[in-house]
């Protein structure tokens, strides 16, 4: 067993579930905004309002008779993603990657046909896959592309980058890399792998699986140590301006990004989990900290973006070559 | 809060002092309030109903009974052989409802001379039962040596299997205990059929049992008529055994008559001074006594609640359903630990496998919780026929848990089984059940039901309590855990 005492906790400046709870959650973010993110096809359309890019909406299914048609709006793709609007946890996403005479090819690899899509549509707007059994709305959006950067890395699906935004602020920010064990889904409870990311420069800090820091990414083998996210400032950018447009104080933004264009926001959350910190090897209150010091909330999302690449971003080499270094020698495990 | 909390343990300390409410269990004598109730549809003229009183007798000191009701004159009625209640009215119609509450205190003290049974006549047996009786006395006459051995021969043999051919017959025209004393009867044992009050704490509606009472020389003895004598440790207070019936409606039909029951804790002193106290009024032995029983049980739930806060704020466990963990505290209460746990979990296990099967039909979430319901009251069926047959009495509490809860119990596992694995069932659950045999734990204590329900103000203190714990915002115990892998910088 391995304990950790309260005060080199509150001396590293970790966030606590609680102090989560009371002094972030219910203090920045008003609840009428809240089914704004909980619901991604409301989140889809508010962020094109205001200009966010988004995979592109395909289209909406809410009713029965709707998926009766399906075929025809099927008829020109050739790859595509089915997500229940109000599903958690990856759950009820289907992906489609291209097709074949026989039908449909999914992520996987199987064939899926025609009648198979109308039934996972059924189910999804009957509210099988949602939070609670409710009713829901089925979402068919374009297939995001893995960008070559994450080639190496990416194991059934495409690696998100998950950013605490605090006021407009990006303050912390984590890789997430599906592996075999979390079943192609990027929950880190599931075992995927969480890398840890430098806001300066969006190289990665330290990676961990379980809780343990690993160096090598446990299906593939890569080098996590030297993953260099592509497009790091817009990324930052598109996240910053996620805060105007949902007006939460303390947000989980996903975004992926695409082969062709670029950083596009996947979903956004108003509990954002915890495990970041350890993904980081740093605690989040310093930083939170930092900016509720700040009395100026009238600051653009460049100027924001930049003050945080500058506060929050290591000096090159400081610190985080001996992280990497503690994991050498130890095999990845899977 | 401090206020709150102030004021409740103020109050709390205020009426100990002043009303001397005892501040532990068991200082005091326990008083059993005993209320009957009649019930009965008045035909619509004069009418009158007696309803016979206890003896004095040893173990049990009878208080003044009250029997009030509203339009009724009320009267005790010492002349009969035993006192009898007995309400009158010019005019009554419809539905009426009489009580009289008596209050019993259990005291060991207490003993009464018993008067010796009269002159023994036996009863007329018709044939064939004379002769049925006469070879069942005479096969057990040798075996005996008195009274005692003679009576619990004769339940032997009333219960045995395969069953005695003279018994079957004679059991055929009369009730047991009416048989049991009959027989003993003749064989020149004086003997006779009472009616009995079992207490136990909290019971209502019930009915008289009926008993035997044997007279063994110096004392009547109690025998159950097919479970043989009555240890002294059941608490039995003897009803009726002079008069030809518990009560008796005149201008009336549909007649009934059930008993509630319900044990206090308090000083002797309060007893005498209590309609004075301006103090009770406010307490809750104000309330009749069926709601007091159930109060009983409410009051203890703000303690459950303060574990479940305690454990999930301070410590971390992770519960299914907020606070689903005192609800199954409380089915525990009247489980005990043990039985609770282990037919908790079969039940769930078996809902679990079940439940697999429904969410490949893909049903609607109402009509799923419905279903599983209905499964889940068929389980308990089955459970409880099959323990009852294997022997199993424990297996029979099962019936306490409430059925939703279990529903739904079995619904979230199963989600969070298809969601997250099954590790984090185990988990969840488990933390469920840690934290349900916490709260049972503390609420089982006799100090804490006894402050729970004599000193509501003490909640106030809870209430503080928990709004204390919910401003607090440090880290959770298992968080020390999780955040383990912080390296040193």
């Amino acid at each position: 067993m391995n304990w950790i005492s309260p005060w080199r906790l509150r001396r590293i400046g970790v966030l606590g579930m609680n102090r989560r709870n009371v002094a972030y959650i219910s203090r920045y973010n008003d609840r009428s905004n809240y089914p704004l993110v909980d619901n991604k096809l409301k989140t889809k359309l508010m962020a094109r309002k205001v200009g966010l890019r988004v995979p592109e909406l395909l289209h909406t299914i809410s009713t029965q008779h709707e998926i009766e048609d399906i075929a025809e709006l099927l008829e020109h793709l050739n790859s595509f993603v089915i997500k229940p609007a109000q599903g958690s946890g990856g759950k009820g996403i289907l992906v489609i990657r291209g097709r074949r005479p026989e039908g449909y090819v999914k992520s996987s690899g199987g064939i899926v046909d025609i009648a198979g899509i109308k039934r996972h549509l059924t189910n999804t707007i009957s509210g099988l896959h949602s939070l609670g059994g409710r009713p829901d709305v089925a979402i068919i959006e374009s297939l995001v592309e893995t960008t070559d950067a994450f080639e190496a890395v990416s194991f059934e699906g495409v690696p998100d980058i998950r950013l605490i935004v605090f006021q407009g602020f990006p303050v912390m920010g984590m890789l997430r890399l599906a592996t075999r064990e979390s079943d192609g889904k990027a929950n880190l409870h599931q075992g995927a792998v969480g890398v840890g990311l430098d806001i300066g420069t969006g190289q990665a800090i330290a990676a961990v699986q379980h809780n343990r820091l690993v160096r090598q990414h446990p299906d593939t083998n890569a080098d996590l140590s030297r993953i260099q996210v592509p497009n790091w400032s817009s990324l930052l950018r598109l996240a910053a301006s996620s805060y105007e447009a949902t007006r939460l104080g303390y947000l989980g933004c996903d975004i992926v990004i695409d082969r062709h264009q670029g950083p596009l926001l996947l979903e956004l959350n108003a509990r954002p989990g915890l495990s970041i910190q350890i993904a980081n090897n740093e605690g989040l209150l310093p930083r939170l900290r930092q900016v509720e010091a700040l009395d100026s909330p009238f600051m653009s999302v460049q100027e924001r973006v930049q003050e945080a690449m500058s506060w929050f971003g290591r000096s090159a080499g400081s610190g985080q070559e001996e992280l990497w270094q503690g994991t050498e020698g130890q095999p990845a495990t899977g | 809060m401090l206020l709150l909390f102030a004021a409740g343990v103020g109050t709390a300390g205020f009426r100990h002092q002043e009303y001397r409410i005892p501040l532990l269990p068991g200082e005091q004598q326990t008083v059993w309030q005993v209320e009957a109730r009649i019930e009965y549809t008045a035909l619509g003229g004069p009418t009158q109903i007696f309803l016979t009183l206890p003896p004095e007798q040893t173990g049990f000191r009878l208080l003044e009974g009250t029997g009030a009701a509203p339009g009724f004159g009320f009267d005790v009625d010492r002349n009969a052989e035993q006192r009898r209640a007995h309400w009158t009215k010019r005019h009554a119609e419809g539905q009426q409802a009489l009580f009289y509450s008596l209050p019993v205190v259990e005291d060991p003290a207490q003993i009464v001379e018993p008067i010796p049974p009269g002159a023994l006549i036996p009863p007329r047996w018709d044939e064939p039962y004379l002769t049925a009786a006469r070879q069942v006395i005479d096969s057990l006459l040798p075996i005996t040596a008195d009274a005692h051995s003679m009576a619990v021969q004769l339940v032997n043999l009333m219960t045995s299997t395969p069953a005695d051919q003279n018994m079957s017959l004679l059991k055929d025209r009369y009730d047991d205990p009416e048989l049991l004393a009959r027989l003993l009867t003749t064989a020149g044992i004086p003997a006779r059929s009472v009616q009995v009050l079992l207490l136990e704490d909290g019971r209502r509606r019930q009915a008289l049992m009926e008993h035997v009472q044997v007279w063994q020389g110096d004392r009547w003895r109690l025998y159950h008529p097919t479970t043989g004598p009555v240890p002294d440790s059941e608490k039995l207070l003897l009803w009726q055994t002079e008069t030809p019936a518990v009560f008796e409606v005149i201008g009336g039909t549909s007649s009934r008559v059930t008993f509630s029951m319900i044990s206090q804790d308090r000083s002797m002193l309060e007893l005498a001074e209590e309609s004075r106290e301006p103090g009770f009024a406010l307490s809750l032995y104000s309330l009749p006594i069926a709601e007091q029983g159930m109060f009983k049980l409410i009051m203890l739930l703000p303690v459950g609640a303060l574990v479940v806060v305690f454990m999930r704020i301070l410590v971390g466990v992770r519960t299914s359903g907020t606070f689903m963990p005192v609800l199954i505290a409380l089915a525990f209460l009247q489980t005990d630990l043990l039985p609770g746990l282990a037919s908790f979990i079969l039940v769930v296990a078996f809902g679990l496998l079940i439940r697999s099967y429904l969410s490949s039909l893909n049903l609607l979430l109402v009509a799923r919780i419905a279903t599983l319901v209905i499964l889940v009251i068929g389980i308990i069926s089955v459970f409880s026929v099959v323990s009852y047959q294997l022997g199993l009495i424990g297996g029979l509490t099962i019936t306490f848990f409430p059925m939703i809860i279990l529903a739904w119990t079995i619904e979230r596992m199963s989600i969070i089984w298809e969601e997250e694995g099954p590790k984090e069932v185990l988990l969840q659950g488990g933390g469920s059940l840690l934290v349900a045999t916490l709260a049972f734990l503390l609420m089982d204590v006799g100090l804490v039901r006894h402050l729970a329900f004599n000193f509501p103000e003490l909640h106030l203190a809870i209430l503080a309590l928990v709004m204390v714990i919910g401003r607090y915002t440090g880290y959770r115990l298992l968080e020390l855990r999780r955040f383990a892998s912080f390296e040193p910088r």
